[in-house]
């Protein structure tokens, strides 16, 4: 066992861990943050993409040992402070870009982390940066169209639904 | 996954230390790596984390040859050397996913020479040099076959310097799942030849294209390599593509590469 100390969501935390738990075991498990989820455990589908120190990473593909000392930032620290849902969980909601809401959190994640690295992405580089991120339901079309909206850009050049 | 602690050693001493213990096993990014420990393709005692070793991260340029640090990830090479080596930080930029770049190496891509690996072709085809914990690598050295370096147990790679070539261009002709190489052909041409190295073909991963090479010394264009052909002996077959499937492909990529050099 390890002693990690890290923080979460802004809030510090501290836990003894295996040295083979992943971060989504130590999320879900230890923190009870279960909104990260896990979708194909291999390292493909993207639901468990979290935020360590500020760039999306896969949670099924890292230690929580190795995160210690790190700024980590899951789907539950998404939201404004008020409670009310940020500009690309919105966006998501208003351009219908879920279904199932399985792979949302780790759509969320990266979607905020391609318009802080690039505030105005074509749609070309909207799914360039989302092959690590699979959706079963929705074929893509309108996260795409929820991302190019939550980036402030006109969306009704996107072809119809 | 079996159980393992892991360590997080702050220098490249401490690391070699660390990994001369029983059963210990270096981990970069770990995006191979942990997906094998899933599977239980591995039982290390422990994993020696080179994630915390500053001295073998980032990038610097000197006299026209780039050094990488072994630890640096592909995202950071992809943005810091856009403007000094553009077709590596163009392969850089396309391996996997945002995700895996963020975490995966250089090191540890060199390292696990997944025949079907991008850098690999890289290093080869830019004549780089892998410099370790304890002697410098030629790159035409290094690549011994499938999963197979020259690196000895314990040993780290802790930079890649990569001599600049006036041209060059990496084509990777994509496997849609993985986004590995089904094949990839690195060209590189500096002022005493032309390299041209092949990813994702050959049952002995990473090779030069030696013919290829010759002709376009010569002439550095796509019609120096018409009527040339990579036998398809020794290639891979799988059910992504047939062996003669993959040798075509080798033509036709290094034609590309030549063309957006």
């Amino acid at each position: 066992m390890t002693k990690v100390t890290m923080t979460v969501n802004g809030k510090a935390v501290s836990k003894e861990v295996r040295g083979n738990m992943l971060m989504t075991e130590f999320l879900r498990d230890e923190l009870h943050l279960t909104g990260t989820h896990v979708g194909c455990d291999t390292s493909q589908c993207g639901a468990c993409n979290i935020h360590v120190n500020g760039e999306t990473v896969k949670g099924c593909t890292i230690f929580a040992a190795e995160c210690d000392g790190a700024e980590v930032g899951t789907i539950e620290g998404q939201a404004n402070a008020d409670g009310s849902l940020n500009v690309i969980q919105q966006a998501f909601q208003d351009h219908h870009g879920l279904q199932c809401g399985f792979c949302t959190p780790g759509m969320v994640m990266s979607a905020a982390t391609l318009l802080k690295e690039n505030p105005k992405p074509t749609e070309a580089e909207i799914r360039h940066y989302l092959e690590g991120n699979i959706c079963r339901c929705t074929g893509y079309h309108n996260i795409v169209k929820a991302i190019m909206a939550a980036s402030g850009q006109d969306v009704s050049t996107i072809a119809a639904e | 996954m079996y159980s393992f602690d892991v360590v997080r050693p702050k220098s490249v001493a401490d690391a070699v230390a660390a990994l001369g213990e029983e059963e210990a096993q270096a981990l970069g990014g770990g995006q191979t790596l942990i997906p094998s420990l899933k599977q239980r393709l591995a039982a290390p005692a422990v994993l020696v984390s080179l994630a915390s070793i500053d001295e073998i991260k980032g990038v610097s340029s000197e006299g026209g040859t780039l050094k990488i640090g072994g630890g640096t990830t592909h995202g950071t090479v992809a943005r810091e050397v856009a403007s000094s080596y553009p077709a590596l930080a163009a392969m850089a930029g396309n391996i996997g996913d945002p995700a895996v770049r963020n975490r995966g190496t250089i090191g540890g891509s060199l390292a696990n020479n997944d025949p079907a690996a991008c850098y690999p072709a890289a290093a080869l085809a830019s004549g780089a040099t892998i410099v370790t914990s304890n002697r410098e690598i030629a790159a035409d050295d290094f690549f011994e076959g499938l999963f197979t370096t020259a690196l000895e147990e314990g040993e780290i790679i802790t930079a890649v310097q990569f001599p600049i070539p006036e041209k060059a261009a990496y084509i990777k002709f994509e496997q849609p799942a993985s986004r590995f190489a089904l094949v990839g052909v690195f060209v590189a041409k500096f002022a005493d030849g032309v390299r041209v190295a092949v990813t994702g073909a050959s049952e002995d991963g990473v090779f030069r294209w030696t013919e290829a090479e010759a002709a376009l010394s010569g002439d550095f264009s796509a019609a120096a390599l018409d009527g040339l052909s990579v036998p398809a002996d020794g290639l891979m077959t799988d059910l992504h593509g047939s062996a003669a499937y993959r040798a075509h492909l080798i033509g036709v990529l290094t034609k590309r590469a030549v063309a957006q050099a």
